[in-house]
């Protein structure tokens, strides 16, 4: 390969580069410019009223003078908000509940047909069931690795070190999870193992296993990849909130003579409940619209299917537009409910 | 400006392309370089009939990527110097999943290479294709068989030439292994069944396989059992099974897919170099059949496009290290089934460039000129096996042009893709995982969208 060859992509590449560092960069100025601008103004605008007039009675006129511009500047903040909610969200929901009632190439009207589907068909309440199980289970472990984790390393030496590495599967994608995990089980008939798993298997004495052949135990096998990317962000909300339980509290606690056991239910547990229903919601949103591990380890053979891989497969392979939307607006209503509780909690924690 | 100087650079190129291939028609002058396009010297004597369109541009999407996409667009380059009609070639892998994506968003592209007759059925029913010109149908006539244009044509209307295709009924083997061992190539279905006890009795596992592709994880069984469902069933019945006038799980299914199973799930059979049958689901069929150089499996079911899947160096010849035989008939007597894929070349658009270009892509200078570049095979009877270089791709041109073939197109991309590229592909893996065979064509069978 001659330099020539790889000079047109060397110049695109550049090319995009700069094309990155335009647009975030112009986003950061504009971001830090703009409200410094209106804050400059208004502070000009005090300090003019403050000087002009000391008496009271014009005071209140120039603030009800102020008010609609406010009202102005603030719908100017939010219009690029709502334009972009409006494109990327409202009118492809509607669109998709729409399509949803139709037949798969949308060209007939078919009433619920399509939800009648989803509860008919075997292969899909497996998919139900199987979602059933990742909603369940990730949250609860991954919050459960995430917290015990966080009470025990909570100022310990190398605390810093020690959080780092449970958070570092985080920066990696799910796909790359996948591939990670997939080697972790692979198999080999003959020979020495590759898979870190059989590896360890047939050293202590098992015959080497197909690990993700099996239901239920290989959606397990799954469910353990989310866990491992997810429980470090638990980890680290976590034990912010652990740390920022006031240290009266803690002193009092200990004055009292709790044990460490008392401690945690009694005193940290209840201090970090609002992190905790954060985590867990979030957790539980993200597991509910989870798709790139199924697809890159099982792509959902072997009864590991779940709904958002199901809802792909029927809409853009299948072409079967109806169906794949109502699975949609299907995960759509399941996450409802979950979203609600989390607008009462921060609502009630705000009360408080 | 680069308008006039990129004609000019391409012609040099492509004449030097030509020499450098010694091409027959390769002569004459390369200097008018005039920026007609259109121009008239001796190379482009062949194109003459496609002029008129100079200037203009025609897309073609495809899902064929890389280095094949560059031996195409190479193979079109005389075309496009000739006529002055410019084709933007785009590849994508994936091609199923965007193509309803473009057409859709209005965004369509001039000519698809569509490698599924149903999806080409269903772009053709929703109105978006338009009818081939009567050039294109004339010259498509004359260069395939009936039953290939068969699967281009929706409600009497033809749609687009064939162009590339392949060949599936082939079995790789080790032609050292066998000469070693005074096996013979089977003729039949019987001797292909006591060759393999023959193999499992010297203690080498007579068959590999693997049906792990990625997310479609599947489709090398589902041609396992199509080309069966051929030699057992025969053709009317497998175009009855495909178009679902008998149900998918029909006694004579049961029995073809019965048959598959009698070498795929019988673990004296298999799974060579990689364990059990069920391994067969987690091997991938481009390893799969790399036993075959270590003798650790004799024979492996695969289309002919397997011979560039084998690590480099590896001799592909009749004398080298591998090389493939016809999977036989059951009944010899039924002709000689061949179960094989390729694409159309359908057209969204019916300007008079475009309409050029899918003539040109049914002739036979088409045809020929990219065989000559390697790797590639086409049901055109134009095409010459001496332009066709590699053994296995001569050995499939011959069976195409076969007279007593019967061919037949893959099914699962006949099928709607619900099935042909969703259930069927699903149920072969819970299959092989160890359902039995009523279970899951049970299954296929509910889930045809009604």
């Amino acid at each position: 390969m001659e330099f020539e060859d790889f000079a047109p992509k060397l110049t695109m590449l550049l090319y995009g580069v700069i094309g990155f560092v335009v647009v975030i960069g112009g986003l950061l100025l504009l971001l830090d410019v703009v409200p410094n601008f209106f804050a400059r103004r208004r502070e000009a605008a005090l300090i003019a009223a403050s000087v002009s007039t000391s008496d009271a009675p014009a005071a209140p006129l120039s603030r009800r003078l102020r008010k609609p511009r406010e009202g102005l500047l603030g719908l100017a903040f939010l219009l690029p908000a709502i334009l972009l909610l409006l494109i990327g969200l409202v009118i492809p929901a509607i669109r998709t509940i729409i399509l949803s009632l139709f037949n798969g190439d949308s060209s007939e009207f078919v009433g619920l047909r399509n939800y009648g589907w989803i509860f008919q068909e075997n292969d899909i309440i497996r998919v139900l069931l199987n979602t059933l199980g990742w909603v369940v289970l990730v949250p609860l472990l991954a919050t459960t690795v995430g917290l015990l984790y966080a009470v025990l390393v909570d100022r310990a030496r190398f605390e810093s070190v020690a959080k780092s590495l449970i958070f570092l599967p985080m920066a990696i994608s799910f796909v790359g999870a996948g591939i990670i995990w997939k080697f972790i089980y692979a198999y080999r008939g003959e020979g020495d193992q590759i898979g870190l798993l059989n590896a360890l298997w047939v050293s202590v004495g098992g015959s080497p296993q197909q690990w993700l052949l099996d239901p239920p135990f290989n959606s397990f096998l799954l469910i353990v990849v989310m866990v491992w990317i997810q429980a470090g962000f638990a980890m680290v909300i976590l034990s912010a909130a652990i740390k920022a339980i006031p240290a009266d509290i803690v002193e009092a606690a200990r004055l009292d003579g709790v044990t460490s056991w008392q401690m945690f239910w009694r005193v940290t547990l209840p201090s970090i409940r609002p992190s905790l229903i954060v985590v867990v919601v979030t957790i539980t949103i993200a597991t509910l619209k989870v798709f790139d591990i199924v697809r890159t380890m099982t792509n959902g053979n072997y009864d590991t299917n779940v709904v958002a891989l199901e809802m792909y497969n029927q809409a853009f392979r299948y072409q079967e537009n109806g169906q794949g939307s109502a699975l949609a607006v299907f995960l759509f209503i399941l996450v409802i409910p979950i979203v609600i509780f989390q607008i009462r909690n921060l609502r009630r924690s705000r009360e408080v | 400006m680069a308008v006039s100087t990129r004609p000019r650079q391409a012609l040099v190129l492509a004449t030097t392309l030509a020499l450098a291939l010694s091409a027959a028609a390769c002569s004459g002058d390369s200097g008018d370089g005039d920026s007609s396009g259109s121009n008239s010297s001796p190379e482009c004597a062949a194109f003459d009939k496609y002029s008129g369109s100079n200037g203009t541009t025609v897309s073609i999407y495809s899902s064929i990527r890389d280095a094949e996409a560059d031996l195409l667009e190479e193979s079109w380059k005389s075309f496009e110097d000739c006529t002055g009609i410019t084709i933007e070639y785009e590849g994508s892998g994936e091609f199923e999943a965007q193509l309803p994506v473009k057409v859709d968003g209005g965004n369509a592209p001039d000519i698809a290479f569509v490698p599924q007759p149903g999806l080409l059925k269903r772009f053709a029913d929703a109105g978006k294709l338009k009818e081939a010109s009567a050039d294109t149908k004339a010259m498509a006539e004359a260069n395939y068989p009936k039953e290939w244009l068969d699967y281009a044509t929706v409600g009497g209307k033809f749609y687009g030439a064939p162009f590339g295709s392949n060949v599936k009924s082939f079995v790789w083997y080790s032609p050292k292994l066998f000469a070693e061992k005074g096996w013979k190539v089977p003729t039949t279905w019987d001797e292909m069944t006591a060759l393999s006890d023959t193999i499992a009795a010297a203690g080498i596992k007579p068959w590999c396989a693997g049906i792990e592709s990625g997310d479609a994880t599947g489709w090398p069984a589902t041609d396992w059992i199509e080309d069966v469902m051929l030699r057992d069933a025969g053709a009317d019945v497998y175009d009855q099974w495909v178009e679902h006038t008998i149900p998918f799980n029909d006694p004579k299914v049961v029995s073809a897919v019965d048959r598959v199973g009698k070498i795929l799930k019988d673990p004296k059979y298999v799974n060579g170099g990689f364990g059990d049958v069920k391994s067969i689901a987690t091997t991938s069929f481009q390893e799969a059949g790399t036993p075959i150089l270590e003798n650790k499996c004799a024979m492996y079911r695969m289309a002919s496009f397997y011979a560039n899947q084998w690590p480099e160096g590896t001799k592909v010849a009749e004398d080298g290290d591998t090389f493939a035989f016809y999977l036989p008939a059951v009944d010899p007597a039924k002709g000689k089934p061949v179960l094989g894929g390729g694409e159309f070349t359908a057209a969204f658009a019916d300007r008079p460039e475009v309409q050029k270009v899918q003539t040109y892509l049914a002739s036979g200078e088409a045809a020929n000129t990219r065989a000559k570049l390697g790797n590639w095979v086409s049901a055109n009877n134009k095409l010459e096996i001496a332009n066709v270089g590699n053994p296995i791709d001569k050995l499939a041109v011959e069976i195409l042009q076969d007279k007593s073939a019967v061919f037949r197109f893959d099914g699962s991309d006949l099928m709607p893709a619900a099935v042909g590229a969703g259930t069927f592909w699903k149920g072969m893996v819970d299959w092989i995982n160890g359902k039995s065979t009523t279970e899951v064509l049970g299954q296929i069978e509910g889930s045809w969208p009604k």
